[in-house]
């Protein structure tokens, strides 16, 4: 493992996002460490609430409670002054396979509601990790309708505040 | 824009055919049905149920039943609007990536302090 990266502080690895085919969106990003250290940060409650509501945006966690193994259930609490009640996103992992693999399913869409599947997996090489995650919507409808709706990723449509708060956004550094 | 490069395909497809071509222009005046589009372009309904179908694939054309008749319009998901929510998707994912940087950073110290 090289510990050169410590040397200078990196610019910020790009992300990029692909409508891959009808029913699936998927992003990319390096991350300048070992595949063990990037899962670990995406299984471990604690450090998922370092990054997964991003400072920039004004969304806080509420609570974050993950039980992270094949069959364990997430639910994520978030809350945003512009929010009436707090948000919940939860669901289950079909897949756990550290340090390689991570499949969970988006069920907050409701009852009757055939939710998204998200697929992340972890490629380590030299040291730095290539992450791919993919979400796959169980139409091209349901996919057509969160692009329609405004929500992004995965989330429903109460998070329609977020095209307000992106448009006041600073422009990601990596563009 | 590598990676609109799959949708912009399929409109590609789907603008390769005249016919296609002709009814986008068309439903760009009006919206019609598709027993109108067939009479219009002089092909059978099951040829013009076929056209619509790929405009419809690519999103360029929606459809929606009412009674017996099925009418075309042009998409209202257009590629622009495909493109700006993508961006704001990797907006997102980007600010998080960015905060999981930090994170990872901090993870590697801590493994390095305690070899």
């Amino acid at each position: 493992m090289s510990d050169m990266q410590m040397a200078a502080a990196p610019a910020a690895n790009k992300t990029t996002t692909d409508r891959r085919s009808d029913r699936e969106v998927v992003i990319t990003r390096t991350f300048n460490g070992p595949a063990r250290i990037v899962f670990e940060a995406w299984t471990t409650p604690e450090l998922l609430m370092k990054w997964w509501t991003p400072k920039s945006f004004g969304i806080t966690f509420i609570s974050c409670e993950a039980d992270v193994r094949t069959g364990g259930t997430y639910r994520f609490v978030m809350g945003h002054p512009a929010f009436d009640k707090p948000m919940a996103f939860f669901g289950r992992y079909l897949e756990v396979d550290p340090p390689k693999r991570l499949v969970w399913t988006n069920e907050e869409g409701g009852e009757g509601e055939e939710g998204s599947v998200t697929t992340v997996t972890f490629e380590e090489k030299d040291g730095k990790t290539h992450l791919v995650l993919s979400d796959l919507y169980p139409s091209k409808a349901a996919l057509d309708e969160a692009m329609a709706s405004g929500s992004i990723g995965g989330y429903p449509e109460q998070f329609d505040q977020l095209d307000i708060l992106l448009a006041g956004s600073p422009e990601a550094r990596s563009a | 824009m590598v990676q609109y490069s799959q949708s912009v395909d399929a409109s590609f497809a789907a603008l390769s055919d005249p016919t296609r071509r002709g009814v986008l222009q068309q439903l760009g005046h009006t919206e019609a049905s598709i027993t109108e589009l067939a009479d219009k372009f002089h092909m059978t309904l099951t040829g013009m149920k076929k056209h619509v179908g790929v405009l419809e694939q690519a999103g360029l054309v929606t459809t929606r039943k009412v009674g017996r008749v099925r009418t075309c319009r042009l998409g209202s998901h257009s590629l622009e609007q495909e493109a700006a929510w993508l961006e704001q998707h990797r907006r997102l994912w980007a600010a998080r990536f960015d905060d999981l940087d930090k994170v990872v950073d901090e993870l590697k110290r801590k493994e390095k302090s305690s070899e």
